[in-house]
């Protein structure tokens, strides 16, 4: 499949953009400038971006804990995520949600999710909505390989087949669900047919190289948003931090994150695509970098300069603010 | 006496449980950590840390299992229905949304809907409550719902020694016991002997006496309101302030006779206010000793909304010792 200058710009641009986000986000924790749980997506950015290469504003995504990287991929404001991050009042989501709970829904952003497989369930809802509207639209759920082992993603795998929705459940093999590995916490040792076995097609790519997640990704969403079902992705990739900026990491052997960072790099494995293919050149790529390192440090700047809530603000938005005439709001289409 | 974590003393109930008590067994994600990794497995203990050094020594009673919860809660009921007694931890409070069909339909009402044949010794743990900036899906207190549910035991220390000794009594318990522990009190440290000990359920700890107001409060809220209750002592204002401990069974007799005494009532929980414990203590107070109420009713609890995820707004949100002193005032007003 050919991709166009302009997406293969588009993309490396937003996986830059995460790298960027996600060691800036790393750095103010341990400033102790940003507060709460947080969880990074720091080398699977290929994943992420690859995947929403494919979707319009309109098609939705959900996301997980580790959220970030999704939601920037799927085009959410990285300025009002930074802010969202450091607790401020004018953040994504008011400084309500704060990392785990990052949502756009103009942008088709579900949300990030606390809940391990809270999300799958709901991209079926989402994919119903699309197979009874018939608008071809398509939801996208990522999952780990930690959430693969809940029943409720089990329940909507099911769910998706017998309903034939239009849901890609893309499944992102970090290979530790938290601190356990994927050996030991899922039983078989074909994760690709387990879900197959499930009735739909899965599509498998190395989770490094965008230009085969970008292929895997296209089969799959090609073939739900033509009406046939759902769908599903496998990219497996492992994350440079901890399961939450903290952890001692002790699941780590010798050499594992070396390894991940010399030879399993998203950034470095597209530059060398390009410069194989010479595509995009050095300059413009080198260009993107700089674009973005500026905007980074432009939203940390104004994440902290931003807006504190006032304690008034705790109990608004728990319901939609009914007009003083009863009459309800637009629900948004 | 020794001075100990409130995480290290339920470390210590646990390890001594397990050398007491062979049927005695912890389960749940990352209680030992790193299985199937090539890093140093046995490491984790929890995400808190407190099943540290249980797989050492006993690692065929220390399970780790997948991102299951639902199988995790249904594991333990069902070993404890044939004569195991299961320590399951639950990451989070709030993943009881994940696995509440496994506590509330069926451990909890096994033997009364099977005529009493039937003992579930099991306990869950879970970590509890909000002040971490965790959000709306990792904050929550949880044990009030659960106190609602007849055929479950449910326990909320307050502090390093209860917490040992409630714990201890829990793992004795033929009955299903939920135990709920303030994850911002893992660090508060207590006088915990070395020995084992019991604290029967259904038994509050006066943790301070006084002649004015009776104070309730629960978890994380009874440091926060003796610290309160001291201050205001400056200005010759004594109270009673009992931790029932356990809610359910609720130690309702020295509610009332302290309330008797009084004649005025300050209830506080972190939980929000409808269908909660601050409620259901006031409506004891109400309906059983309204004749020595000199004075309205008082409960300090959260507002009705979800946990917000700014560091202000959460403390905001969450009832604090100036609250708890306005609240003393305004029933002595």
């Amino acid at each position: 499949m050919s991709i166009s200058k302009e997406t293969l710009l588009h993309s490396y641009r937003s996986m830059k953009t995460i790298r960027e986000f996600e060691e800036r986000v790393h750095a103010e924790i341990m400033n102790g400038q940003i507060p709460g749980f947080t969880h990074l997506y720091t080398g699977q950015e290929a994943n992420a971006v690859a995947v929403c290469a494919h979707l319009d504003e309109s098609d939705t995504i959900i996301s997980t804990h580790r959220g970030h990287g999704h939601c920037i991929a799927k085009g959410a404001d990285v300025s009002g995520m930074m802010k969202e991050l450091f607790g401020s009042s004018d953040g994504l989501c008011k400084g309500k949600g704060g990392s785990m709970h990052v949502a756009d829904i103009d942008k088709g952003i579900l949300g990030a999710n606390g809940i391990v497989a809270g999300g799958p369930p709901i991209s079926v809802g989402s994919a119903l909505a699309a197979k009874i509207r018939k608008n071809g639209k398509v939801a996208v759920s990522f999952s780990g390989d930690g959430s693969v082992n809940q029943g409720t993603c089990f329940e909507a795998m099911n769910m998706a087949v017998v309903l034939q929705v239009p849901a890609v459940f893309v499944i992102e093999n970090n290979y530790y669900s938290e601190h356990t590995h994927i050996d030991y916490a899922v039983g078989c040792n074909d994760l690709k047919a387990r879900t197959e076995a499930f009735g739909f097609p899965v599509f498998v790519a190395d989770g490094a190289d965008f230009f085969a997640v970008h292929e895997a990704a296209g089969k799959a969403i090609a073939h739900a948003r033509a009406g046939n079902g759902p769908a599903g992705v496998f990219a497996e990739q492992g994350r440079y931090h901890g399961h939450f900026v903290g952890d001692p990491q002790a699941y780590r052997g010798e050499g594992e994150l070396d390894d991940l960072r010399e030879n399993h790099d998203p950034l470095k494995v597209f530059r060398q695509h390009m410069a194989t293919s010479g595509d995009l050149s050095e300059a413009e790529l080198d260009a993107i970098d700089a674009e973005v390192m500026a905007e980074i440090e432009q939203s940390v700047v104004d994440a902290k300069a931003a807006a504190r809530p006032t304690p008034e603000q705790v109990t608004a938005d728990v319901y939609i603010q009914y007009g003083a005439n009863g009459v309800r709001g637009t629900y948004h289409a | 006496m020794p001075e100990k974590t409130m995480r290290d003393a339920i470390n210590e109930a646990l390890h001594q449980a397990m050398e007491q008590d062979e049927s005695v067994f912890v389960i749940g994600e990352d209680v030992a950590g790193c299985n199937g990794s090539a890093g140093d497995v046995g490491s984790v203990g929890g995400v808190f840390g407190v099943t540290t050094g249980i797989y050492n020594r006993w690692p065929d009673r220390c399970v780790d299992t997948p991102i299951s919860e639902s199988a995790i809660v249904g594991a333990a009921a069902g070993a404890a229905l044939v004569g195991m007694r299961p320590v399951a931890e639950i990451m989070f409070a709030d993943f009881i949304g994940v696995c509440m069909d496994q506590i509330v339909n069926q451990m909890a009402k096994f033997r009364y809907m099977f005529g009493g044949k039937s003992r579930c010794p099991a306990v869950i743990r879970f970590s509890a409550g909000g002040g971490f900036s965790a959000a709306g899906q990792h904050s929550q207190a949880m044990y009030q719902v659960m106190t609602s549910f007849p055929g479950l035991k449910v326990v909320v220390p307050s502090n390093a020694y209860d917490a040992k000794g409630l714990l201890l009594t829990a793992i004795q318990d033929d009955d299903p016991v939920l135990f709920f522990e303030p994850k911002v009190l893992y660090q508060e440290t207590a006088e915990v002997p070395d020995e084992m000990y019991t604290i029967p359920f259904g038994q509050a700890n006066f943790v301070r006496e006084g002649d004015d107001v009776t104070v309730v409060a629960f978890g994380q809220m009874v440091p926060k309101a003796a610290a309160a209750i001291d201050a205001l002592a400056a200005e010759g204002i004594s109270c009673d302030l009992i931790d029932p401990r356990t809610t359910s069974p609720l130690d309702e007799n020295a509610i009332l006779e302290s309330v008797q005494a009084t004649g005025r009532l300050v209830v506080v929980d972190e939980a929000p206010p409808r269908c909660g414990l601050t409620a259901d203590i006031a409506g004891l107070a109400a309906d059983r000793a309204f004749s020595s109420l000199t004075a309205p009713i008082k409960q300090v609890c959260a507002p009705h909304s979800p946990t917000p995820f700014s560091p202000e707004l959460e403390a905001a949100y969450l009832p604090d010792a100036d609250k708890i002193t306005a609240a003393i005032k305004a029933t002595l007003a």
